[in-house]
């Protein structure tokens, strides 16, 4: 578990202290997705830099699992962060170093001297993120989804219990991110590995994350399951992250059916409910007449969902309403 | 007559510029190794303590980059002779290819250092950080990180460094250090046999041409990763 215990953060410039983290505490639990989503400048960099303490914090106390790592000297931190992994936006690979070179730099930084044993990691490793073919060429010679994954086997080596993700899919092309995402996903899954992002992209949170925080000028704004931040965003900032990347969500996409009549509304479908045939059965049994004027059906993680913007008019509406609810469907009215 | 005799008739004894030719040679290998070892070590220290750097030490940094400054900014031959005492009391002569090894490193190396900061900040950050975030010591960051990923720009600067060393050795001769320099000085200036001037002048620019092209071709091969 990674927990922040009123940590904050500020950077001294000129002089004056200027904020960039609002104290705040936060658990992460252990095998968990978790993501950390903010426009630039939002502190997101500066929170996933305190986990590893590439940033020390201003104030308040940072723990991953039982270590206290605002309380370690310079060797133990140096010890706790071999087992932290780190992969970055722009790959930050050794340009002078072959892939597997690079994959075997923790390992030798870690003091493995056994170049038959390091071989053998690196080889595992190199297989596992798919680029066992090119174990002999330099970073410049990849694409950058390539140089992503041999940042992710380069992260991985040291067995690390925590993966820490900056950014690591924003100077990818929108394939190669949801490759990339994909292989991130299997490590969780497979590895029980706790992972914790940062994007600005709310479709990453959407496809790997378990939860998510919302930060917004260095306050954590909203927290919460990425089901319940996605289909029902509270904050502002957090509406605007969910726009993105649902445009049909967008203030003024339901403008042009100001003339349909009926209660604008949108109901939310998870899991189970959305395999059942809900909307129709009602619809029979109170005699309502509804409108379809937006609609999609996709997956948070591993969970499928679907959401339905309609108008419904009829005399029963409010009973057809109790009824959707009772077969577990979430409905929120919208303003016309 | 040959015709090597025709084009330079004042030169009667070729033995003595190919010797001058070897204590070029060897004042500028014995220099220019010490000048690395010296200047690289200096330079390291003047980028680890840099303003932003991993080991900000801002008084310790204006000390070193002063001191990095007035060597660099004292022309050389007045260099030479300011060290004179320093000289004697290092390798116990003032003349020849020993005394000339210690003004031409304590001359270059600060000027090697400062190629040295240079090409360490080429650097990326983010591949210190990254392997900060690895849990490298800075002996491990410097010595696997910092030196190999700037070894395009330090065989740079060590082509630049043997070229500036080698004009210095052609200055020494006037105080009487040996080699080409020391010859076109003794026999082409003081003596009028110009043509002495002209085939020192023609074998330090072919050193200078094959230190150039050594230099680009060892450069060329690090920059193909």
């Amino acid at each position: 578990m990674i927990r922040f215990a009123d940590v904050h953060k500020s950077y001294r410039v000129d002089g004056r202290d200027i904020p960039a983290l609002l104290p705040f505490s936060l658990d992460i639990a252990d095998g968990e997705v978790f993501g950390i989503i903010g426009l630039s400048g939002a502190g997101k960099s500066t929170l996933i830099r305190l986990i590893n303490l590439l940033e020390r914090p201003s104030g308040g106390r940072i723990f991953v699992g039982d270590t206290e790592m605002t309380a370690l000297d310079e060797p133990a931190l140096r010890a706790q962060r071999r087992r932290i992994g780190m992969i970055f936006q722009h790959f930050n690979l050794l340009a002078s170093q072959t892939v597997a070179d690079n994959v075997a730099f923790p390992l030798r930084l870690a003091g493995e001297r056994d170049e038959a044993a390091i071989r053998a990691r690196v080889d595992e490793l190199l297989a596992r993120v798919g680029l066992s073919a090119h174990a002999g060429k330099y970073p410049s010679q990849l694409s950058g989804g390539q140089k992503q994954r041999v940042g992710i086997a380069r992260a991985l080596a040291n067995r690390p219990s925590i993966l820490l993700c900056d950014e690591a899919t924003s100077a990818l092309d929108p394939q190669t991110t949801a490759s990339v995402l994909e292989l991130l996903a299997g490590i969780n899954r497979e590895l029980k590995l706790t992972i914790v992002l940062i994007t600005h992209e709310m479709d990453v949170v959407r496809r790997v994350c378990d939860r998510v925080a919302v930060l917004d000028a260095g306050a954590i704004v909203e927290r919460g399951t990425v089901t319940d931040v996605f289909l029902h965003p509270q904050h502002p900032t957090t509406k605007r992250f969910v726009e993105e990347a649902l445009p049909e969500e967008a203030a003024g996409a339901l403008a042009p059916f100001a003339r349909i009549p009926g209660r604008l509304l949108r109901l939310s479908f998870r899991g189970d409910a959305t395999t059942s045939p809900a909307l129709a059965r009602v619809a029979r049994e109170t005699g309502v007449e509804f409108n379809i004027l937006a609609g999609r059906i996709d997956r948070i993680k591993d969970l499928p969902y679907g959401q339905l913007t309609l108008a419904m008019q009829g005399e029963r509406v409010d009973a057809a309403l109790t009824a959707l609810r009772e077969a577990g469907i979430e409905i929120e009215e919208l303003p016309r | 007559m040959n015709p090597l005799q025709k084009l330079f008739p004042n030169i009667d004894d070729w033995g003595e510029i190919g010797r001058a030719c070897i204590d070029t040679l060897l004042m500028l290998g014995g220099s220019l190794a010490l000048t690395v070892l010296l200047g690289l070590p200096l330079g390291v220290l003047l980028y680890l303590t840099g303003k932003g750097q991993l080991r900000p030490m801002p008084k310790l940094y204006a000390i070193t980059s002063l001191l990095v400054n007035i060597l660099r900014s004292v022309p050389f031959i007045i260099l030479m002779i300011v060290l004179m005492p320093l000289t004697y009391a290092l390798v116990g002569t003032k003349l020849g290819i020993r005394g000339a090894i210690p003004p031409l490193v304590i001359g270059a190396a600060p000027f090697f250092a400062r190629l040295v900061e240079t090409a360490l900040r080429e650097v990326q950050q983010g591949v210190i950080e990254a392997s900060q975030a690895m849990g490298a010591s800075l002996w491990q960051i410097v010595r696997h990180v910092l030196l190999p990923e700037a070894r395009g720009g330090l065989f740079a600067g060590v082509t630049v460094t043997a070229i500036a060393l080698v004009g210095y050795t052609a200055m020494g001769g006037a105080i009487g250090s040996g080699g080409l320099g020391d010859l076109a000085y003794r026999y082409g200036y003081l003596s009028y046999k110009s043509d002495y001037m002209l085939v020192t002048v023609l074998l330090l620019v072919v050193l200078v041409q094959l230190l150039q092209m050594w230099g680009d071709r060892i450069v060329a091969r690090y920059k193909r990763y």
